[in-house]
């Protein structure tokens, strides 16, 4: 007999801490920013932030020319103070937080034909979630969408894709002075979705964001969020959700660059991996810059692997510029639902499909509670017991 | 009243050195409000017989028979057993990371009946149970067995035993590694259980400490995958007293 403990597993990948990071830049605010396609190359996969990447099957999303698809926006009647306009290509880069970070960005910003813009007026309190929905119809779309959330205003805004796309955006995000934001990312895809995100968020003093991410769709889906203090007091909580199945890609990279004083950062990451080749890869990177003294961070990632073949990555790097700080921590650990926690469950009369539930509602449910948006938090239940109806049913076709 | 019926159970494990036969023909009866105590020294066999009936993948059953009221446990899967009437406290609990012993308890009882528990009754049964048993209430939003205690986990067994009430209960070494407190409680709590269910009880141990508290009617001396010798309580004094060399010396 064997005892499982799962608080001694570790992952299975890199662990670096600071200088050990395998990065060729010397940090990781190097890493070039540019509206300029061309200043990125196209991802061979042998990069550094691409190394885990499935780049094949990302490939649409590098080359540099319009798309002719879009995505079909299901938008509710917006509450006073908050509008959703177009915006012009050289407007939507002036007000973007920042240039993108990758060919894939920049190839959307460029390509997108303008930008949408969500903006949340000044002041404006907004109680209802504001939930738009995303469908693709199976073309190449580029997206470009910026959030801004104008100085001391309050809003839940839900942005739910389905259906099928290769899709490829930018989304920034901006939090003027003591704002709060709670943003959820939903990738419901179909299972043949390809997706490759960049959004990047910019915090001004004092504001918050609560940046939900839940990713069950696509086949291919990477999605690369960077957090930026621009003003102290700020704070920022990063949750994600995924669970990936044989076929299905799911990339969650992170960046929070803390380059002010006396902000607040928490993130958190668990994904759930069944079928042989499922395949998640997790990076969270945390800068804490020379100036961002009293600077309160941690970052975990949680994996539980439910079925033999599946594969999990997970690296978080922490680069700390100054020793003035109040707490900086990370964890991670990927286990598996083995084959004696099975046993003990089903010896007490738990069937093998009962069990496989309980134990993954068990490690998702303290992280959903954290979205905070209760009917997204309903649906994601639901959308987490289909997912694992599939994996029986997987699994059922495999013993047979 | 319910009859667990052993006949010439072999049992066999791989190994890296090759199928290694460990039950070799076990045959012992069962009813409902017996305790039989399995006594043995290491490696004798007694705890592949309690997975072998909870139906353990790593024991392969080459031969022999295993009813319960008739009905044939062997051809029942895992969670089939337990529906069935059958229990085993585990030696070695296992830690599941995620789900709350409540949670854990609820869905076990609701797959056991068949139905929900009615919740006004369950959560008394559950409170009384985790009293009896001096388990503190902030135990049941602990993760199952996860950073419990060698009593703690012992505990959670019998607690379990008395909320799924099987007709049969197979305690594997219960008695091991509890200090003379932990294991008052965890008899009491078996003497309980019996007491109100009448359930059948197989009580495998390597120590003769724990009969002080839960009175075995049977004793079995269990030897290289067999039963050795029978009798009654008598024969667990005389074990006390000579140890196993006997048997081993023969074996």
């Amino acid at each position: 007999m064997t005892v499982t403990d799962h608080s001694r597993a570790t992952a299975d990948a890199a662990h670096t801490h600071g200088l050990g990071t395998p990065t060729p830049d010397a940090s990781r605010a190097d890493r070039p920013t540019s509206f300029e396609v061309d200043a990125f190359t196209v991802p061979t996969g042998r990069e550094e932030e691409w190394r885990f990447s499935p780049t094949k099957a990302l490939a649409p999303v590098f080359v540099d020319a319009a798309a002719d698809g879009h995505l079909e926006w299901d938008v509710p009647e917006l509450p006073a103070g908050v509008t959703l306009t177009e915006v012009s290509t050289a407007d939507a880069r002036e007000r973007s937080v920042r240039a993108p970070g990758d060919r894939a960005a920049a190839v959307a910003a460029a390509r997108a034909g303008g930008a949408m813009a969500l903006t949340i007026a000044p002041n404006t309190v907004v109680d209802e979630p504001i939930q738009i929905t995303l469908t693709g119809t199976g073309a190449d779309v580029r997206g470009h969408l910026l959030v801004e959330a104008g100085a001391s205003s309050e809003a839940t805004v839900i942005i739910e894709r389905r259906g099928t796309a290769t899709y490829s955006e930018f989304v920034s995000v901006d939090l003027a002075e003591n704002s709060g934001l709670n943003l959820v990312l939903l990738q419901l895809w179909d299972e043949d979705a390809v997706h490759a995100g960049e959004v990047v968020a910019r915090l001004g003093r004092d504001s918050r964001l609560r940046g939900s991410v839940v990713t069950l769709g696509g086949k291919a889906v990477r999605l690369n969020t960077s957090a930026a203090f621009a003003g102290e007091g700020a704070s920022v909580d990063l949750f994600g959700l995924y669970f990936a199945d044989s076929g299905q890609h799911q990339e969650h990279q992170l960046f929070v660059d803390h380059a002010v004083p006396r902000c607040t950062s928490r993130v958190t990451y668990k994904g759930a991996l069944a079928g042989k080749t499922a395949r998640t890869v997790w990076i969270g990177d945390v800068l804490i810059r020379k100036e961002a003294e009293e600077t309160d961070t941690y970052e975990l990632n949680r994996n539980l692997v439910l079925t033999d073949g599946a594969r999990a990555d997970s690296v978080p790097n922490l680069e700390i510029e100054t020793g003035e700080i109040a707490g900086a921590g990370h964890a991670s650990a990927t286990g598996r639902f083995d084959d004696e926690q099975m046993f003990y469950l089903r010896s007490r009369g738990i069937s093998e499909d009962e069990a496989r539930k309980l134990v993954v509602r068990g490690f998702f449910a303290d992280l959903i509670q954290e979205i905070g948006v209760p009917t997204v938090e309903e649906s994601l239940m639901k959308a987490i017991d289909l997912e694992l109806e599939h994996v029986n049913e997987e699994l059922a076709e495999e013993q047979a | 009243m319910s009859t667990l019926e052993i006949k010439n159970l072999h049992a066999s494990v791989e190994t890296p050195e090759g199928t290694k036969q460990i039950l070799k023909g076990v045959d012992l009866t069962i009813n409902s409000g017996e305790t039989h105590a399995i006594m043995g020294p290491n490696g004798s066999g007694k705890s592949t017989l309690a997975y072998s009936l909870a139906g353990h993948p790593k024991y392969e059953i080459t031969e022999g028979s295993v009813t319960l009221d008739g009905e044939d446990v062997l051809a029942m899967s895992v969670d089939e057993r337990a529906k069935a009437g059958m229990f085993l406290a585990m030696q070695y609990p296992v830690e599941v990371p995620g789900v709350s012993v409540s949670n854990f308890l609820r869905t076990a009882k609701t797959a056991i009946d068949g139905e929900a528990p009615k919740l006004r009754t369950w959560v008394k049964d559950v409170k009384k149970s985790m009293d009896d048993l001096r388990m503190d209430s902030s135990f049941a939003e602990r993760n199952v067995n996860e950073g419990f205690s060698g009593g703690e986990k012992k505990r959670h067994e019998i607690l379990q035993m008395e909320l799924l009430a099987p007709k049969i209960a197979v305690l594997d070494e219960t008695d091991s590694g509890l200090d003379v407190d932990a294991l008052r409680i965890v008899s009491e709590g078996v003497n309980r259980v019996k007491d109100n269910t009448g359930l059948g009880i197989m009580l495998i141990t390597h120590y003769t400490r724990i009969l002080k508290y839960i009175q075995p009617d049977f004793v079995h001396v269990f030897v290289n995958g067999q039963i050795a010798e029978q009798g009654g309580r008598e024969l667990a004094d005389r074990l006390e007293a000579e140890g196993y060399d006997r048997f081993l010396a023969s074996a």
